[in-house]
């Protein structure tokens, strides 16, 4: 267990250097900051000046040398744009992403697993039909979509609820959340419902499919002709066993859902990570840049991590093998 | 009995004060960078700032110089001016503003780390004369020293050194500054609230030195950086103002009833530029020899680009064609020579053809696609224009972290630009536009090296004349000398767009400054 663990760590390592070293040289093609700090007034020499402050004129290699010996003590510098502490903008923005995935995972599962399973209990009823279909659109619309036609529905049309923004937040300590007034949850629904929608349909699909499968197996059949009500059929051993796929996709699709609440939090001006990196690409602010790259490349792989530990927590065959050597 | 009654009259008083208070809901697709006015030479940053900090010297609702924080000046030589400053003026925390401010807040901007330093470079000494008097020297006489004071803000000694901020924050040093979140100025508003590319509320200064003419008692201004979103935003009533107006949106925006939509002339001056330096063009089809050093080649180059149709179908009216490299609202612009050569696409072929290019060439062009309003569509427009002249263009469009660096490198052969000249005077186009580049940074915008010494020693003279009548004349005669040469060729001034409520009156300047001050709201008859 000790070795598994310390290997997948080494490995993650590797990973997360790799990461880094491709985020680096994009950062060759990415452009100039200097022209977007200076503006037009600056001399010729002010600019090639700050380039050499900033090392901007270094060798790839070396600027990468010195951004990983900063980034193993936890310093990424400062913003190019905003001329604050990147780790402090992270931590002032980490709060909003987590928030807003954790809402989208909470609710796609809620309402996902429940789809799925009366998808394939009741195939072919109009009701299932139904959410099939529109699960077709819910994978295939893209997610820009679905944000600007909620905007355009319930903020422009109806002015039932907030276009933008995250609302009222109240600081506790250093994590700000929305969630403690009705202002924060009004400007969360319509942001967690676009980032959840392509979760939901693909869990909902999973799960119908996982059900089906199941449903065919030798000791459902089992379970029905020891006389077990339809009830604890389905959610008592059809269900379990339905689920460890759902979790593993889940897990990873959390990672998914920090990574690529980007295109969430541009549409609804969402104070998160994700916008932070938009706009950090827009000014070649390579410091918040490459911070953002490294953590989201940090979370899937402790992501990663968990989802493997659990595996061998929860799957007793993985365990057998093991100490049996392997066949 | 009496007494209570009293207290409850006054509380209900106090709750509807407090419930009439004027709110502002502000939205841009950028965000204010910094509450240091030093810190960042941007437009929207200053802009902003400046509604909590003054400069001495201001702009009126007519770009006219008029006076803040000085109350009067004038050069007792060549080289120095004398600035009264304004008496009882007090920063926000209750210092009162003195000439030790003045000092100091021109060390501050001459800082390393400070990006007003291009404008306080012509001064040479700042000196109190006494507490409510300045003296300023420059290195060389220098007639437009007020429009470029304009630009830049006093903060208070006393405060920046009790927060540890005398100098602006440096990011080369990884050193944060509190003056970037916190403020202390001497403006008609103070800042409450700030959390970057969250919101930033500013609220009225009651004690300000001079009257308020608008009635906003709070500001809330908010980033919003998708298009789509800050239309929405506005339509679903929770924003008041917000800028800009993506141009296919303005219609919409229009036609809801209840938002007007402004669309001013902006100071900036879309234009292309050629590389008349080079005796082989980096890439082009001709070689051994620069094509565009033929007058009548960059002349059938003007005539072949149809400006029009770029104003009508590419910027859908939003903007103003120029024959000048300056536009109206700039010192030196000329309303009798701004009218565009004919687009003419025969007349443009003969030229082509006496140049000896009957069947054009082909030239690579750069252009942004992300800096000016659809500057990609323009530069796609003006190839399929100059396709008609046989001229086949290669373009490139990029971003403008790309972009900038390269042309700045003058590793382009026919590129876009865009320029509003920050002292509103047209020295400022003359000596970073048109002018021979130098070592010193002369003519350093001009990317194609267009070089005529005539112009060059009118640029020079025109930069230390105090005559203004005849500062003007030499102005006029410099814009004449380019405009003979066919040096760039103007296109247009975009247009700025400003979207508000029917019940907001407000002003717009061409720099694209928004002064709250200058902000009314009327309550609704209907709460929403």
């Amino acid at each position: 267990m000790l070795v598994f663990v310390l290997r997948r760590l080494v490995q993650a390592a590797i990973v997360m250097l790799t990461v880094a070293f491709i985020a680096f040289m994009l950062f060759q093609y990415v452009g100039d900051p200097v022209t977007n700090i200076l503006g037009q007034d600056a001399t010729p020499e002010q600019r090639q000046q700050l380039r050499a402050d900033l090392g901007l004129d270094k060798p790839f290699p070396v600027q990468f040398a010195r951004f990983v010996s900063k980034a193993v003590q936890g310093e990424f510098g400062l913003s190019l744009r905003q001329g604050r502490k990147v780790s402090s903008l992270i931590v002032e923005r980490l709060p909003a992403t987590l928030e807003l995935s954790m809402s989208a995972a909470l609710l796609a599962l809620l309402l996902g697993i429940p789809m799925g399973v009366y998808a394939a209990l009741r195939r072919g009823t109009f009701l299932s039909q139904t959410m099939m279909t529109l699960s077709l659109l819910g994978v295939s619309l893209p997610t820009f979509l679905i944000g600007i036609l909620l905007i355009l529905v319930f903020a422009v049309t109806l002015k039932w609820l907030p276009s933008f923004g995250r609302g009222e937040v109240t600081a506790l300590g250093h994590w700000t959340t929305g969630l403690l007034t009705v202002d924060g949850w009004k400007h969360l629904i319509l942001p967690a419902i676009t980032l959840a929608v392509f979760q939901l349909t693909l869990i909902m699909r999973l799960v119908r499919a996982e059900m089906l499968e199941v449903l065919r197996a030798d000791y459902i059949k089992f379970a029905r002709a020891r006389g077990l009500s339809d009830r604890a059929v389905y959610f008592g051993h059809a269900l379990k066993n339905t689920l460890v796929p759902v979790i593993t996709i889940t897990g990873l699709q959390l990672g998914a859902l920090i990574a690529f609440a980007i295109i969430t939090e541009t549409v609804f001006q969402w104070p998160g990570m994700g916008l932070l990196f938009i706009q950090a690409v827009n000014f070649a602010d390579i410091p918040v840049m490459a911070a953002y790259l490294c953590l989201i490349a940090l979370i899937f792989v402790v992501i990663n991590l968990t989802v493997d530990l659990l595996y061998f927590a929860v799957d007793p065959r993985l365990r057998i093998e093991k100490s049996t050597g392997g066949h | 009995m009496k007494l209570k009654s009293t207290a409850l009259i006054a509380s209900l008083l106090l709750a509807c004060g407090a419930s009439n208070a004027v709110t502002l809901r502000v939205a841009n697709q950028g965000d204010v960078q910094s509450m240091d006015p030093h810190s960042l030479n941007e437009s929207l940053q200053l802009s902003f700032d400046t509604n909590v900090y003054e400069p001495l010297v201001g702009r009126g609702k007519d770009m006219s110089v008029v006076p803040v924080l000085a109350t009067k000046w004038g050069q007792t030589s060549p080289t120095v001016w004398r600035f009264e400053l304004r008496k009882g003026v007090k920063f926000h925390d209750g210092t009162p503003f003195s000439a030790d401010d003045v000092v100091f807040s021109f060390k501050r901007a001459a800082d390393p780390g400070s990006d007003m330093r291009g404008y306080v470079a012509p001064i040479k000494d700042v000196r109190k004369v006494n507490d409510h008097t300045v003296d300023i020297e420059t290195v060389s006489p220098f007639p437009i020293l007020p429009d470029t004071l304009t630009v830049f803000s006093m903060m208070s000694k006393k405060w920046c050194e009790e927060n540890k901020a005398e100098r602006p924050v440096d990011r080369r040093k990884g050193i944060e500054n509190t003056a970037s979140f916190k403020a202390n100025g001497t403006g008609p508003f103070r800042l409450k609230e700030r959390q970057p590319s969250v919101r930033t509320v500013i609220v009225r200064n009651f004690n300000y030195w001079d009257k308020i003419e608008g009635n906003i008692d709070e500001i809330v201004f908010t980033p919003i950086a998708n298009d789509a979103t800050r239309v929405a935003a506005l339509l679903s009533g929770e924003l008041d103002v917000m800028e800009p107006v993506p141009l296919q949106d303005v219609e919409r925006v229009k036609s809801s009833g209840s938002y007007t939509v402004l669309q001013g002339a902006e100071l900036r001056t879309i234009f292309l530029g050629m590389d008349q330096k080079r005796d082989e063009l980096l890439s082009s089809s001709v070689k051994g020899k620069n094509p565009f050093k033929d007058k009548r080649v960059r002349q059938a180059f003007y005539q072949a680009i149809d400006e029009e149709t770029i104003k009508a179908r590419v910027m859908r009216g939003a903007a103003t064609p120029t024959a000048e490299m300056v536009g109206p609202g700039v010192r030196g612009f000329q309303p009798d020579m701004n009218k565009r050569l004919g687009h003419d696409v025969e007349a443009a072929k003969k030229l082509m053809a006496d140049a000896g290019y009957p069947n054009g060439f082909e030239v690579g062009m750069n252009c942004p696609n992300d800096r000016y309003v659809n500057d990609a569509a323009i530069c796609q427009a003006v190839a399929a224009n100059l396709a008609r002249i046989g001229v086949k263009v290669n373009l490139t469009a990029e971003t403008k972290n790309t972009y900038f660096p390269k042309i700045l490198r003058r590793d382009t052969s026919f590129y876009m630009l865009g320029w509003t000249p920050s002292t509103a005077d047209a020295h400022d186009a003359l000596y970073n536009l048109m002018a021979t580049p130098t070592e010193q940074g002369r003519g350093q915008y001009n990317l194609g090296s267009y070089s005529n010494p005539k112009l060059d020693e009118l640029t020079t003279k025109i930069q230390t004349e105090t005559d203004q009548a005849k500062r003007a004349e030499m102005i006029k005669e410099a814009f004449k000398i380019h405009q003979d040469d066919i040096g760039h060729i103007p296109l247009h001034q975009q247009a700025l767009a400003w979207a508000y409520g029917k019940n907001v009156t407000l002003t717009q300047l061409p720099t694209n400054y928004m002064y709250f001050k200058w902000v009314t709201l009327k309550a609704k008859e209907n709460a929403r």
